[in-house]
C-alpha cells in the first residue's frame, strides 16, 4: 500500500459529494473541525490552494473563498508569497458545559420519547427549531 | 475586463436557429459551465467564441472587445474540441512539434514537463495512448500556447472517474496558476459544484439561466407547502418548476428580491423554504425546458452577467 502523501500543512481536506454543504463551505468547516480537535494548531499552514486544486480537482477560487471567509472569521491570515496560516483560535466550551449540555438535550429527548415522538420525529424538530433559532424567532413560539 | 461578452448572438443553419438571442458576460479569471440537452446550442455557442462559426445575427467578442476568430482573439485563445482533434497516426513529440510551428506563442519546455510529470511516453503515438492520456496530450498542447481564454466542449465526456479528475484537477491547476478564464460544456452536473464559478444553461438554443454560481444559489430556492394556496404562491414569484400532489407542493422559485432585513425573505405562512443545490437547480431547468428566459437585457454592464428572468410556468399536477 502506497501512502499519497502531501506536504506543508498538517490537514488535507476531502470532499463529501452528497452532503448538500458548499465545497467552500466544506473547507471552512474542516479547518474548523481541525482546530477544535487539535489537528490544527496557532501558525500551522493550510494546505496551499494550488495543492488543494490538484488533490481534490476543484476550482481554485473555491479554496480562496474559504480562505477568505477563515480570514473574516478570525481563524486564517494569508501571507504574500508563502501561504495561509492559522491565526486564530476556536472558543472551546469546556468540558464540563457540554456535559451539562448533553444532559438537558438527553432530558429533552426522554420527555419527547414518552410523548410518542421517534427519532425521526425529534431530529425533525430540532432542526426547525434551530432554523427558528438563526433566524431570530425563537421569541415567536410561545 | 470581459472574457467572453455576446450580444443578441444568433446562428442559424438553413431554417433552424441553432443558437438565438444570446446575451451574457463573463468576466475574467472565471469557470464558466455550459449546460443543457443536446442540441441545445452548447457547441454552437463555443464555435461562434472561438471564431470557427460566424453569427447570423448579434455578435462574440473575447478578451475585453477582439471579434471571435480575429488573428488577435486566435492567439490568445485555446479551444479543446469533443473530439480533441489529435492525429492518431503522430507521436506525442511530433504533436508538440506540430503545434511549436503553428502557434505564435508556444511553451514547449512547460508542455513537455507536463507531460513527463503525467508519465506519457513522447515517442508513443497518440491513437496508442489510454482516452485519459489522450486528454492530457490535448490539455498540454492547448495549454502551451498560454491561453488568456480557455474553451473547452465536453472534455470529460468520454473519460471514466478516475482520468476526469485527472483531467480536471490539470484544468483547474492551469486556472490557479495562470489565472486563465475557462469556458467548458459538461453533461456531468453532479461535478459542477466544484468546478465552476459561472453557469449558462442552454435550452432550446435560448439562454435558460445565467449567473454567477453563488448569486444564483442565493435567488433560487425550493418552497415547500400546502397544495391548497400553492397557486397564490406561485403567482407572487417565478417559478421554475412546479410539483404537486393531492395535498403537498415543492416550488422551486427564483426570488430576486432584495433580502430583508434579516438576510433572507420569510416564506409565505404554512410554507417551508429550502435552499437548493447547484445540481438540483440545473436539473429543474433541463426538467422545464419551457421555462426559458424571456430575450435578455438589451445592454449590460462590463463584468456583469445578465440574468434573466423565468416566466412563471404552468402546474405539472400529480
Amino acid at each position: 500500500m502506497t501512502i499519497d502523501k502531501q506536504g506543508s500543512s498538517p490537514i488535507r481536506f476531502r470532499l463529501d459529494g452528497g452532503s448538500g454543504v458548499p465545497t467552500y463551505l466544506q473547507l471552512v468547516q474542516q479547518v474548523e473541525h481541525a482546530l477544535r480537535v487539535g489537528f490544527l494548531h496557532l501558525g500551522d499552514q493550510l494546505p496551499r490552494v494550488k495543492d488543494v486544486v490538484a488533490d481534490l480537482a476543484i476550482n481554485p477560487n473555491t479554496v480562496l473563498k474559504a480562505y477568505r471567509e477563515l480570514e473574516h472569521r478570525g481563524l486564517a491570515v494569508g501571507r504574500p508569497g508563502q501561504g495561509t496560516f492559522v491565526a486564530g483560535t476556536l472558543g472551546e466550551v469546556g468540558s464540563r458545559e457540554l456535559a451539562g449540555l448533553r444532559r438537558g438535550l438527553l432530558r429533552w429527548m426522554r420527555t419527547a420519547a414518552d410523548t410518542g415522538l421517534d427519532e425521526d420525529g425529534m431530529v425533525a424538530l430540532f432542526t426547525s427549531a434551530l432554523a427558528d433559532f438563526r433566524d431570530g424567532r425563537a421569541g415567536v413560539v410561545a | 475586463m470581459t472574457a467572453l461578452e455576446a450580444a443578441g448572438l444568433g446562428k442559424r443553419y438553413g431554417r433552424t436557429w441553432a443558437l438565438r438571442e444570446c446575451t451574457l458576460a463573463v468576466p475574467e479569471g472565471r469557470v464558466v459551465a455550459l449546460v443543457g440537452p443536446n442540441g441545445a446550442g452548447k457547441t454552437t455557442l463555443l464555435h461562434l467564441a472561438v471564431g470557427l462559426a460566424t453569427p447570423t445575427a448579434g455578435s462574440v467578442r473575447v478578451l475585453d472587445g477582439h471579434p471571435a476568430g480575429s488573428p488577435a482573439a486566435l492567439d490568445r485563445v485555446g479551444f479543446v474540441a469533443q473530439d480533441m482533434a489529435l492525429y492518431r497516426n503522430v507521436s506525442v513529440a511530433d504533436m508538440l512539434r506540430i503545434g511549436r510551428c503553428l502557434n505564435r506563442r508556444w511553451d514547449q519546455a512547460r508542455a513537455e514537463a507536463r507531460l513527463a510529470e503525467l508519465d506519457i511516453p513522447p515517442r508513443r503515438k497518440v491513437g496508442r495512448l489510454s482516452g485519459g492520456q489522450q486528454a492530457q496530450v490535448a490539455l498540454a498542447l492547448v495549454l502551451a500556447k498560454r491561453p488568456d481564454l480557455l474553451i473547452l466542449d465536453e472534455p470529460v465526456a468520454r473519460l471514466d472517474p478516475l482520468a476526469r479528475h485527472e483531467f480536471m484537477s490539470a484544468l483547474m491547476t492551469a486556472v490557479a496558476e495562470d489565472g486563465i478564464s475557462v469556458v467548458f460544456s459538461s453533461h456531468v452536473v453532479a461535478e459542477l459544484e466544484r468546478l465552476c464559478d459561472h453557469l449558462v444553461v442552454l435550452a432550446g438554443g435560448r439562454v435558460q439561466v445565467a449567473g454567477e454560481v453563488d448569486a444564483l444559489l442565493a435567488e433560487h430556492k425550493v418552497l415547500t407547502g400546502p397544495a391548497a394556496t400553492a397557486d397564490a404562491v406561485a403567482a407572487a414569484v417565478p417559478v421554475v418548476r412546479d410539483r404537486r400532489a393531492g395535498a403537498q407542493a415543492h416550488l422551486l422559485v427564483r426570488d430576486r428580491r432584495t433580502a430583508g432585513a434579516n438576510g433572507r425573505n420569510a416564506p409565505p405562512p404554512g410554507w417551508e423554504a429550502h435552499r437548493v443545490d447547484l445540481e438540483e437547480l440545473v436539473l429543474g431547468y433541463l426538467r422545464a425546458p419551457a421555462a426559458a428566459a424571456l430575450p435578455g437585457p438589451g445592454r449590460l454592464a462590463t463584468g456583469t452577467v445578465p440574468v434573466q428572468g423565468a416566466p412563471r410556468l404552468r402546474g405539472e399536477h400529480a
